[in-house]
């Protein structure tokens, strides 16, 4: 467990009950300053909600959240969060240009402070050429853009990006992609609501599966992994007694032609197991970690059912 | 700072949305209408000599004729223009983006509500002064107590603007907007059966336009406004359409400010604490 102080988000049996019904069952969950994190899980599952309940639009039934240190719902730590909502609407007779100076006043940033903002945050997300142009005369995509740039607005340190991708076309998810990278860079935490797992995979630091209203499992997207591993090594002259000696790194190892495939509890063991092979005078020509996708993973845990 | 903010965009969005300038459009076709009917009025009485009283008598009557429905428009404007902004925002998920910024939510809602009060405010005073502007000038008639009787007309807008606000917390854009005007139908409707009451010299009745008046006040501030432009004679006139012969009391008014405070107070703690 992180110092609270390092932690952007943290939540404690967060619970939220509609009337009978439970949306979310008890949200515990800890996202560290500084990391992208992505939240996935079925439609359904209580996504929305959990994030709707960390930015104080809907009160928790019990439980206790707090983001940046304070607990939801302060007032005055919202002038350090971003938030994008799934399908961004806004009053249509607004230009984008009027649209972000109003949130940006909001924030209770000054007029010179937005003179030199805006600009900048239209010509970020591409619609620079469109200032003038009424929300009414927008496409989908385009709202989404200038959505994305209200959440920025502020240069806030927690930034909730609910689908942010959705209406955009690739090049759009390109740059939402590369903004996402650049407020990493800068330091600020972001939570992905997403259900494109391809562009999480890549963006993401962490994510953590919600099922039924409560976090079924969390892992780390980059780095070493210490999660069991299947690898596989193409290789010729495996003996008998080189597969039973592999069984102090490994629960299972099996060959079929050249192919020698291990289950390890990490991937960390990999250069020994390797250099016991060219001990062992085994010629090896290729070693393939396996990790389930985040996609495989999703639907295994999820289930054929989810997200119905 | 945030109350000012909200109170400037909503007022902004009746003007960009030409809801604004559409109603005073009709308030201008509106004031052509009264004024053409004055012009001929006074021309014959001009014509016919008429009695000097009569004549004075009947340009009143015909002022408090546009006075109410002035007062008709200014209701139907504040329940149709306002109803839609907080239900509606909040159905289709444009408040989440004002909600989640560091604005407490009582000033989203306080500061929409001013943008509101300014806008009616102006439509009030610009159809109010027409409508005298235009008896002035057509008949030489004005009304008694045009100040006390404007504040009360535009307190009435007030209750009916904190009303809907209030139901737009609780119900959707539709069911709030009928309420509203189902309770003032009531108001209404209480206002005539005390009325009629009053010249039968049935109290119970009288008691019932009260009770009325109890439940939504906004018909007997109209009565109120009435009373203090119309002329002591029009007043008393138990054959007149706006006679008050059962004249609603300053207690009535001094209820109607309470009642306007206290469903600007559910409609902000509602706001404040319900689900987004």
């Amino acid at each position: 467990m992180s110092p609270a102080s390092d932690l952007a988000i943290r939540t404690r049996g967060l619970r939220k009950v509609f009337g009978g019904k439970v949306a979310v069952r008890r949200l515990t969950l800890e996202v560290a300053r500084g990391e992208v994190f992505g939240f996935l899980g079925p439609n359904g599952a209580g996504k929305s909600t959990s994030v709707k309940m960390l930015l104080g639009l809907v009160s928790p039934t019990s439980g206790e959240a707090e983001i940046l240190g304070q607990p939801v719902g302060d007032v005055k730590t919202r002038s350090r969060v971003g938030f994008l909502p799934e399908h961004f609407r806004f009053y249509d007779w607004l230009t984008g240009e009027e649209l972000l100076k109003l949130h940006g006043r909001l924030y209770g940033m000054s007029h010179a402070a937005l003179r030199e903002r805006v600009p900048v945050l239209l010509d970020l997300v591409g619609l620079a050429p469109h200032r003038n142009k009424r929300l009414r005369d927008f496409s989908k995509g385009m709202l989404q853009r200038i959505g994305l740039a209200q959440a920025l607005i502020n240069d806030p340190d927690l930034i909730f990006l609910d689908e942010p991708t959705s209406g955009l076309d690739p090049i759009g998810r390109r740059l939402v992609r590369d903004i996402i990278k650049a407020q990493r860079d800068r330091g600020a935490t972001v939570l992905l609501n997403s259900h494109l797992l391809g562009e999480v995979e890549i963006t993401c630091d962490r994510v953590a599966f919600i099922k039924d209203g409560e976090v079924v499992e969390s892992r780390e997207l980059h780095g070493e992994s210490e999660e069991q591993t299947t690898v596989s090594i193409r290789a010729v002259n495996v003996t008998v007694e080189v597969l039973n000696g592999l069984s102090q790194w490994s629960s299972s190892a099996r060959t079929e032609g050249d192919r020698l495939t291990l289950t390890l509890s990490s991937n960390t063991l990999l250069p020994e197991i390797v250099r016991y092979l060219v001990a062992k005078g085994v010629d090896v020509y290729e070693v393939a970690p396996q990790r389930l996708s985040l996609e495989e993973r999703f639907l295994e845990i999820v289930g054929s059912d989810g997200g119905l | 700072m945030g109350v000012w903010i909200m109170a400037g965009v909503t007022f902004r969005e009746a003007a960009r949305k030409k809801m604004l300038w559409m109603a005073l459009a009709a308030g201008g076709a509106f004031l052509i209408l009264f004024g053409t009917g004055l012009h001929y009025q006074a021309k014959n009485f001009a014509d016919r000599g008429t009695n000097p009283v009569l004549r004075r008598e009947i340009s009143s009557a015909m002022l408090t004729m546009g006075l109410y429905a002035i007062d008709l428009l200014a209701v139907l404007m504040t329940i149709l223009t306002s109803v839609d902004t907080i239900s509606g925002e909040i159905a289709s998920g444009t408040i989440q983006a004002i909600a989640t910024k560091p604005v407490p939510r009582w000033q989203v809602l306080f500061g929409k509500w001013l943008g509101f009060v300014a806008m009616l405010t102006a439509y009030i005073t610009i159809m109010l002064g027409g409508v005298n502007a235009a008896s002035y000038f057509m008949t030489g008639v004005t009304v008694r107590h045009p100040l006390s009787g404007c504040l009360l007309m535009w307190m009435e807008s007030l209750v009916l603007l904190s009303v809907t606000f209030a139901l737009a917390t609780y119900f959707s854009t539709l069911t709030s907007g009928v309420i509203a005007l189902g309770v003032h139908g009531l108001a209404f409707l209480g206002g005539w059966i005390e009325q009629f009451g009053a010249i039968t010299q049935t109290q119970r009745a009288v008691n019932v336009g009260v009770m009325a008046s109890v439940l939504m006040p906004s018909e007997a501030l109209w009565r109120r406004a009435a009373f203090e432009m119309q002329s002591p004679l029009a007043n008393a006139m138990r054959i007149s359409p706006f006679s008050t012969l059962s004249v609603p009391s300053m207690a009535m008014v001094y209820y109607a400010a309470f009642y306007l405070a206290i469903a600007l107070l559910v409609a902000t703690r509602r706001f404040s604490l319900c689900d987004l």
